[in-house]
C-alpha cells in the first residue's frame, strides 16, 4: 500500500467519523449530566430525514440543517419530559425514541415524496460541498506531489464544512466541560444532583440544558449523514451508527479527547471495510494471535472463582478451538499461506472493543454516578 | 402505592396507555390523507375475519410471547434485557445446527431437540453480557445491545459461510430435512377435518409451545423459590442480599432464562416457518417484546394478551401496506407509542389517575 493510498483511506475514515464524533460529543452531554440517551440513533434519523426533505424541496441546505435540528430537538424534549420532568425509565423512552424515528420517517416520507421512504437526490444547492482549504491542489494533480502537500490537499483539504465544524467541537466540548461554570455545574449534576441542588442550582434546568445541547449535535450529525456524505435520505439510513457512537462515548470513557481517538478508529474501520474486500493473513499468524488471546484468558482465570472459570476459561478454549480449526484446515496449503479476513470481523470490531472496554479488560470505563436516575428533590 | 386499587393499576393504565397510543396513530393516518376508520375495518378483516388471517396473526404472537416473555423475566430481576434481537439470532443458528445435523425420525423429536439447541444458543448469548454484569459491573443494557450486533455478525458469517449449500447464491442455509417439518394450523385443521382453514397460514405447533413457556414462567416466577429470589432481586437488591441471595447468581440465571426464551422464538420462524435459517429472520421481534412485556406489565397473561394484540397489529399492517398507502412502518410507529407511554411516561397517564381515585375516595 503506498502513501496515498494510506491518505485516501485515513480521508475516508475522517469523513466516515463525523456523524459518529458529533453524536458521540451530544451523548457526551447528555450522559455526563446523568440521562441516559439511548436514542442517539433516532434523532439522527429523524434529523437525517428532515434535512434531506427540506433542503430537497427549497433547494437551501441551511434551511434543511436548521430543520434538522429542530426534529433532533423535537425528540430531546421528548425524551427530557419522560427522563427529567415525569423521573420514567431513560432506557424505555430512548428505544421508544429510536421506534418512533424508524417509523415515522419512512411513514412521512413516503407520504410526502412517495418515493419508497426516500427523499429525491439533492442536488447542488441542497447539499453540502467540499471545501478546498487555500492552497489545496485539485485531485488530478495530487499523485505527482510531494508527501506533505499530499497530506495537506487529500486528507486535509476537501471536507464539507460540517467535518471542521465537528473537529472544532471537541476542543470547544472540552472547554465547555472542564473550564467553564457551566461545564462544572453539568458534570456535578450527572455526579452528584443532590449537592448541586443544595448549592441553589436548577437540576432540572442544567439537564434539559446537556439533553438540548445533545439534540443539536444529534441534529448536526444527522443533516451531515443526509446532505454531505450522502445526497439524500434513505430509509434506516443511520444503520446502527448512533449505536457506535455509544459504544464510542463508552470506549472514551465519557471524555472528549478520547471521544475523537475512538470515533477516528471506528471511522478507520469503516473505511477499511468500505476499501478492501479482502485482508489476508497468513494462517499462522490469525491461528497464533487466536490461540495467544485463548491461553492467555485461561491462565488469567486459574485463580479465579467457578463462575469466572467457567465463562471466561470457556471463551478461552473456544478461541483456542477456533485457532485450531484455521490451522488444521490451512495444513494442506502450509500454515504460511494467507487467509481471509471475515468482512463481518472487521465490520463487528467496534461492538467487540467496547465490550472488552465495559468488562474492564482494558482500563475501567466508569460511567457518571448518578446516570440514568431521575432526581427527585427533597421537600 | 395503594392510591389507586390494583385493578385500575394493572387493567387501566395499560388500557389508557393503549388509547392514547391509538389515538395518536388514528391522528397519523389522517395526515397522510387516509381515514382511520375505514384503516381499521381494514385490519381487522384481514386479521379476524379470516383464518388465513389468523393463522399470520398468530404466527407473529408466536414470536411475540417468546420475546415478550424473555424480556419480562429479565425485568423481575430489574434487568433490561435489550439484547432479544441477538439472542433470537443465535437461537436461530441453534435450530439450524440441530435441525440440519441430526437425523430427526420425526418432528415430535425434532422440537425437543430445536427447542434445546435454540435455549441454549440463546443462553450462552445473554450468559455473557449477564456475566459480565454481575462480575465486572458492565452495564447490561450496553453490552446487550453490542451483542445484538456482534451476533447479526456471526449470524452473516456462518450464513455466507460454512452453512450456506454449495453454489447457492442467498445467504441461507440448505432447507431443513421433511421429517423436521412442523405441523402448521393448516394441517392440523386438515387433520380434525376442516379442510380449507388457515390455508398457506404459517402458524404452526409452536404457538402451543409459547403458551406452555406462558405457564412455565408463570409458575418460575410465582410458585418457585428461584422466582422469589428473583423477584426480591427485583425489589431491592440490598435487602435482597441481606436476606441471602447471591445477586451474581440472580443475574446470570434470570438473563439465561431470558436469553433461552429468546432463542426459543427462532423455533416457530426458523423450523415452523422458513424451514431453513435465512438472514433477518427476527424481523426486529427481538425488540417488540421490550413493548409486549411492558404492555402486558411483566405477567405472563398480560405478555400472551400484548402478544396478541401485536401479532394483530402486524398482520393488519400488512393488509394496510397491501391496500393503501399507509406503510407497513405505521405498525414500528404505533410500537413506539405503545413503548413510550406504558414505559416511559407513566407518569402522566398515573398522575391524573391517582388524583381521581384520591378525590373518589374522598368523596365516598
Amino acid at each position: 500500500m503506498d502513501f496515498l493510498t494510506l491518505l485516501q483511506v485515513l480521508d475516508s475514515s475522517l469523513r466516515l467519523a463525523t456523524p459518529l464524533l458529533l453524536a458521540c460529543l451530544a451523548g457526551l452531554f447528555s450522559e455526563r449530566a446523568g440521562i441516559f440517551d439511548i436514542g442517539l440513533e433516532g434523532k439522527m434519523l429523524a434529523a437525517a430525514f428532515l434535512s434531506a426533505a427540506i433542503a430537497a424541496t427549497t433547494g437551501s441546505v441551511w434551511l434543511g440543517l436548521l430543520a434538522g435540528v429542530g426534529a433532533s430537538l423535537l425528540l430531546s424534549a421528548i425524551h427530557g419530559l419522560a427522563s427529567i420532568t415525569l423521573r420514567g425509565d431513560q432506557i424505555i423512552s430512548g428505544v421508544a425514541i429510536n421506534f418512533l424515528a424508524a417509523g415515522l420517517t419512512v411513514v412521512i416520507s413516503q407520504d410526502w415524496f412517495g418515493q419508497g421512504g426516500r427523499t429525491p437526490p439533492l442536488l447542488s444547492g441542497g447539499r453540502f460541498e467540499p471545501l478546498t482549504l487555500p492552497g489545496a491542489m485539485p485531485a488530478k494533480e495530487i499523485s505527482q506531489a510531494g508527501p506533505i502537500m499530499q497530506l495537506y490537499s487529500e486528507l486535509l483539504s476537501g471536507h464539507s464544512l460540517l467535518v471542521y465544524v465537528a473537529l472544532v467541537m471537541v476542543p470547544l466540548t472540552w472547554f465547555v466541560l472542564y473550564k467553564t461554570r457551566f461545564g462544572l455545574r453539568l458534570r456535578a449534576v450527572g455526579e452528584n444532583p443532590a449537592a448541586v441542588d443544595t448549592a441553589g442550582i436548577s437540576v432540572v434546568g442544567l439537564r434539559y440544558a446537556a439533553v438540548g445541547i445533545c439534540g443539536v449535535l444529534c441534529g448536526i450529525a444527522g443533516a451531515y449523514m443526509a446532505t454531505a456524505l450522502q445526497a439524500g435520505f434513505v430509509k434506516d439510513m443511520s444503520a446502527g451508527r448512533g449505536f457506535i457512537a455509544l459504544a464510542a462515548l463508552i470506549f472514551a470513557k465519557w471524555r472528549p479527547w478520547y471521544a475523537l481517538g475512538a470515533c477516528l478508529l471506528f471511522g478507520f474501520f469503516f473505511a477499511v471495510d468500505n476499501r478492501f474486500q479482502n485482508i489476508l493473513l497468513p494462517a499462522w499468524v490469525m491461528s497464533g494471535v487466536l490461540l495467544a488471546l485463548g491461553l492467555g484468558l485461561i491462565v488469567y482465570v486459574r485463580q479465579k472463582t467457578l463462575l469466572d472459570r467457567i465463562v471466561l476459561g470457556g471463551l478461552g478454549l473456544g478461541l483456542a478451538i477456533v485457532a485450531g480449526l484455521i490451522a488444521l484446515s490451512s495444513l494442506s496449503a502450509g500454515l504460511g499461506s494467507m487467509i481471509k479476513i471475515p468482512v463481518v470481523f472487521i465490520q463487528s470490531l467496534p461492538y467487540v472493543l467496547t465490550v472488552v472496554v465495559l468488562a474492564g479488560f482494558v482500563g475501567k470505563a466508569i460511567p457518571p454516578r448518578s446516570g440514568g436516575v431521575a432526581y427527585v428533590k427533597e421537600k | 402505592m395503594g392510591i389507586m386499587p390494583k385493578w385500575a393499576d394493572v387493567v387501566l393504565v395499560p388500557l389508557i396507555s393503549l388509547i392514547i397510543a391509538a389515538l395518536l396513530s388514528a391522528l397519523l393516518i389522517l395526515a397522510i390523507g387516509e381515514s382511520p376508520v375505514a384503516a381499521l375495518k381494514l385490519m381487522i378483516e384481514g386479521t379476524l375475519l379470516r383464518s388465513s388471517g389468523w393463522g399470520y396473526m398468530l404466527y407473529y404472537t408466536t414470536n411475540f410471547i417468546f420475546t415478550g416473555l424473555a424480556v419480562s423475566v429479565a425485568f423481575h430481576a430489574a434487568l433490561f434485557n435489550i439484547g432479544g434481537e441477538g439472542q433470537a439470532m443465535m437461537g436461530g443458528l441453534g435450530v439450524a445446527l440441530v435441525c440440519l445435523f441430526i437425523p430427526w425420525p420425526h418432528w415430535t423429536f425434532a422440537i425437543i431437540g430445536a427447542s434445546l439447541g435454540a435455549a441454549f444458543f440463546g443462553m450462552i448469548w445473554a450468559g455473557l453480557p449477564a456475566y459480565l454484569q454481575a462480575k465486572r459491573g458492565s452495564h447490561i443494557v450496553i453490552t446487550t445491545i453490542m451483542f445484538n450486533f456482534i451476533a447479526a455478525g456471526v449470524l452473516n458469517f456462518f450464513l455466507v459461510g460454512a452453512l450456506k449449500p454449495k453454489g447457492s447464491m442467498d445467504p441461507a442455509t440448505a432447507n431443513f430435512p421433511a421429517a423436521t417439518h412442523l405441523p402448521t394450523f393448516e394441517d392440523m385443521a386438515g387433520l380434525l377435518g376442516f379442510e380449507k382453514m388457515f390455508r398457506a397460514a404459517p402458524a404452526n405447533v409452536s404457538f402451543f409451545l409459547a403458551l406452555v413457556a406462558c405457564v412455565l414462567v408463570w409458575f418460575l416466577i410465582w410458585r418457585t423459590p428461584l422466582g422469589y429470589e428473583i423477584r426480591a432481586m427485583g425489589k431491592s437488591e440490598p435487602a435482597a442480599r441481606y436476606a441471602g441471595i447471591g445477586s451474581v447468581k440472580i443475574i446470570m440465571v434470570a438473563m439465561m432464562i431470558s436469553g433461552a426464551l429468546s432463542g426459543m422464538m427462532a423455533i416457530n420462524t426458523t423450523q415452523g416457518e422458513s424451514e431453513r435459517l435465512i438472514l433477518n429472520f427476527t424481523e426486529g421481534a427481538g425488540f417488540i417484546g421490550i413493548a409486549v412485556a411492558l404492555m402486558g406489565r411483566s405477567h405472563p397473561l398480560g405478555v400472551f394478551l400484548a402478544a396478541l394484540l401485536f401479532g394483530f397489529l402486524y398482520q393488519g399492517g400488512a393488509e394496510l401496506a397491501l391496500w393503501t398507502k399507509i406503510p407497513r412502518e405505521l405498525i414500528v410507529v404505533i410500537q413506539a407509542l405503545v413503548i413510550l407511554f406504558t414505559g416511559a411516561l407513566t407518569l402522566m397517564v398515573r398522575r391524573p389517575l391517582e388524583r381521581l381515585f384520591l378525590s373518589l375516595r374522598r368523596g365516598g
